[in-house]
């Protein structure tokens, strides 16, 4: 009987190809809209993660001054670290697995006639480890390099593209400013951050060797902190806090003037903010999904008018009731049902060719598009309800004689 | 749905096939009803092949639609095999008419676009007969109304006769106890309409059909073993007709 009403129906959507094709739009686009904005949220936030991840996800990093900027921040004059500090958080503070003093400083380097402004950071080896990179080739720095702040450095990827454009930099010497300075290595390349930044534009030095010849002071404008795997950052932080409150002599009661930024928080902000503009945006296609499903049923409420005569028919020859409800009902359920096909067809190929262009990774979720097509279905069925209940509901006679 | 409300075979006698009890039909209320009928008694057996004649306006046509289960008396009772009709709901005298009657309509009534023998299906699918068998017997169908070959037609490639043959193989497929056939010589040439009258005394000769058929002409009429003329609302004369053969 189900079956019979389903090639029934099928029979119907052939017979009107495009009045079918027109009616079952709606939910084409609805649905399509719907998958490929979910699609390419989750796209979104696997990017976001991932490069976020590719900075360390347990990275702590402690900077001095407040947090927030404006009236009764107290920034500007909060004093810098010291590599006492340094020392004293890798000596005090357990569950650690590196820590690095940053001191960074815009400059020009030189390399024969060619002129590249970048940031050079000082730090130490650890500066690596905390931060993700890795060499592409050449070394690390010498223990004897860090200690007597010897003039060497390892180049971003984008500082030896802009230099060197494809020659060999190891062991050339380059100028910082005034200062020759001796390429021992290359970082391997990480490409553009989640903020836009290009996270290869960098130059890296021993920190005393910034401090001492290029800076000309003992600052230490940041320190990068990771955790070991599986040791709470929360706890690492109110610790380090403690350390910091002490060695900075802050009374009870007053501000921090040193703010430290968790980066699984930032993580955690960044894909909350993406998720929440991923259900949004699916709540604004699921919008279209019901003006689609708002179409079906003034279609089949034209072709239950269309085809009164019909029902008068069906009727005379003995259908009952419910069996003419079944066939209007699995009528608006098999169009939209198709709609939902259509519309996961062109969802999938649409996020596939946007996620391409908008450089997010393609995850196909099949929660999603079981979903949407379980939705458009369900739509047929209440959007189909009302125009079969009122053919199921003719009167046989007068639709008989109806012209 | 619980099978039993809808077993419309309990209670079935054969004889008489169709019973009227003064049955009036009254359209309408207060000054502006319209009565249709004025009390109607008739009784029709199995076998017979009855022409119902009469002005427009008689009552033939409600008198019809009160036999094909499609309307219900407002007076008087119908019994159909001996079950009062009025007691019966929608759905089972939707069920009396899929079972027991066949239709053929003055404007034929076919599916557009839609083949013959899809048409000719159609009753069967309500029956829930299996596709193999229910092509079979609308094939058959086809082949006893003269239109093999035509099987797969639509409507709009058949000609007048034909679409009212596809009609009668519509109503016949399902080898119903009645054919109610209304005008169904109506559209039709002298010659078609000859063609088709020879087909349902056929039907009601070898299958044994009855037969109901409202007719306009004395032509078509003489087909019939009997004759029922209707004048405002009521039976006027009702004889046997002896030429019939």
């Amino acid at each position: 009987m189900l079956w019979n009403a389903f090639l029934l129906a099928l029979r119907e959507v052939r017979r009107n190809v495009m009045r079918s094709f027109l009616t079952i739009l709606g939910i084409v686009i609805g649905v399509a809209a719907v998958i490929t904005m979910v699609t390419l949220g989750n796209g979104a936030t696997a990017k976001v993660t991932e490069q976020i991840s590719s900075l360390g996800t347990n990275l702590l990093e402690l900077r001095p001054g407040q947090g927030h900027r404006g009236p009764g921040g107290t920034r500007s004059t909060a004093d810098m670290f010291e590599i006492d500090d340094v020392q004293a958080i890798e000596q005090e503070i357990s569950g650690l697995a590196a820590v690095a003093p940053v001191a960074s400083q815009s400059s020009q380097v030189i390399y024969g006639n060619k002129n590249w402004s970048t940031t050079v950071t000082g730090s130490s080896n650890a500066y690596l480890k905390v931060r993700n990179w890795t060499l592409d080739i050449g070394r690390e720095f010498t223990e004897g390099e860090l200690r007597s702040g010897k003039a060497v450095c390892i180049l971003g990827n984008t500082v030896r593209k802009e230099l060197f454009s494809g020659q060999d930099p190891l062991d050339d010497t380059i100028r910082l400013e005034k200062l020759s300075c001796k390429v021992i290595g290359v970082f391997k390349s990480k490409g553009q951050s989640s903020f836009g930044m290009d996270q290869d534009d960098f130059v890296l030095v021993p920190l005393r060797m910034l401090q001492r010849r290029i800076a000309g002071n003992t600052d230490v404008s940041a320190i990068s902190i990771s955790a070991r795997d599986g040791i709470s950052t929360e706890k690492i932080e109110q610790d380090i806090e403690r350390l910091m409150r002490e060695r900075r002599r802050i009374l009870p009661g007053k501000d921090d003037d040193f703010h430290i930024r968790n980066m699984e928080e930032l993580v955690s902000t960044l894909t909350g903010t993406t998720k929440v503009l991923t259900g949004l945006l699916g709540a604004v296609a699921a919008v279209s999904l019901l003006v689609g499903g708002i179409g079906i049923m003034n279609i089949m409420l034209v072709s239950v008018t269309e085809r009164t005569r019909e029902i008068g028919i069906r009727m005379a020859i003995g259908a009952m009731e419910r069996e003419v409800l079944m066939q209007f009902l699995v009528e608006a359920v098999v169009l939209s049902s198709f709609g939902g096909l259509f519309g996961i067809a062109l969802a999938l190929s649409a996020s596939f060719w946007f996620a391409g262009m908008l450089q997010v990774p393609f995850i196909f979720n099949p929660g999603i598009v079981v979903v949407a097509f379980l939705f458009s279905a369900a739509v047929g069925v209440i959007f189909g309800f009302f125009p079969a209940q009122k053919a199921a509901r003719l009167d046989p006679i007068d639709a008989l004689r109806y012209e | 749905m619980n099978p039993r409300v809808l077993d419309i075979t309990t209670g079935l006698t054969a004889q008489p096939l169709i019973e009227l009890k003064d049955v009036s039909k009254v359209y309408g209320q207060g000054h502006a009803a319209m009565k249709a009928l004025r009390g109607v008694d008739l009784r029709i057996d199995e076998g017979e092949f009855v022409a119902v004649m009469g002005p427009s306006g008689s009552g033939k046509s409600t008198c019809m639609n009160i036999l094909g289960c499609l309307d219900t008396p407002t007076n008087g009772s119908y019994l159909f095999k001996g079950v009062e009709v009025e007691n019966l709901s929608r759905n089972q005298r939707a069920l009396l008419r899929r079972h027991y009657l066949g239709f053929v309509f003055q404007g034929y009534n076919l599916l557009n676009r839609t083949s013959a023998i899809e048409n000719v299906e159609l009753p069967l699918i309500y029956r829930g007969m299996p596709a193999g068998e229910r092509q079979a017997r609308a094939r058959k169908s086809l082949e006893a109304v003269g239109l093999k070959g035509w099987e797969t037609h639509t409507p709009g490639e058949l000609s007048g006769g034909q679409q009212q043959r596809v009609a009668i193989a519509r109503a016949i497929v399902t080898e119903p106890a009645v054919l109610l056939a209304d005008e169904p010589t109506g559209n039709l040439d002298s010659a078609r309409s000859r063609e088709i009258m020879e087909l349902l005394r056929a039907l009601n000769h070898k299958q044994g059909i009855s037969i109901v058929m409202v007719t306009h002409e004395l032509d078509m009429a003489a087909y019939a073993t009997r004759i029922i003329r209707f004048m405002d609302g009521r039976i006027e004369t009702d004889e046997q007709n002896g030429e019939a053969d």
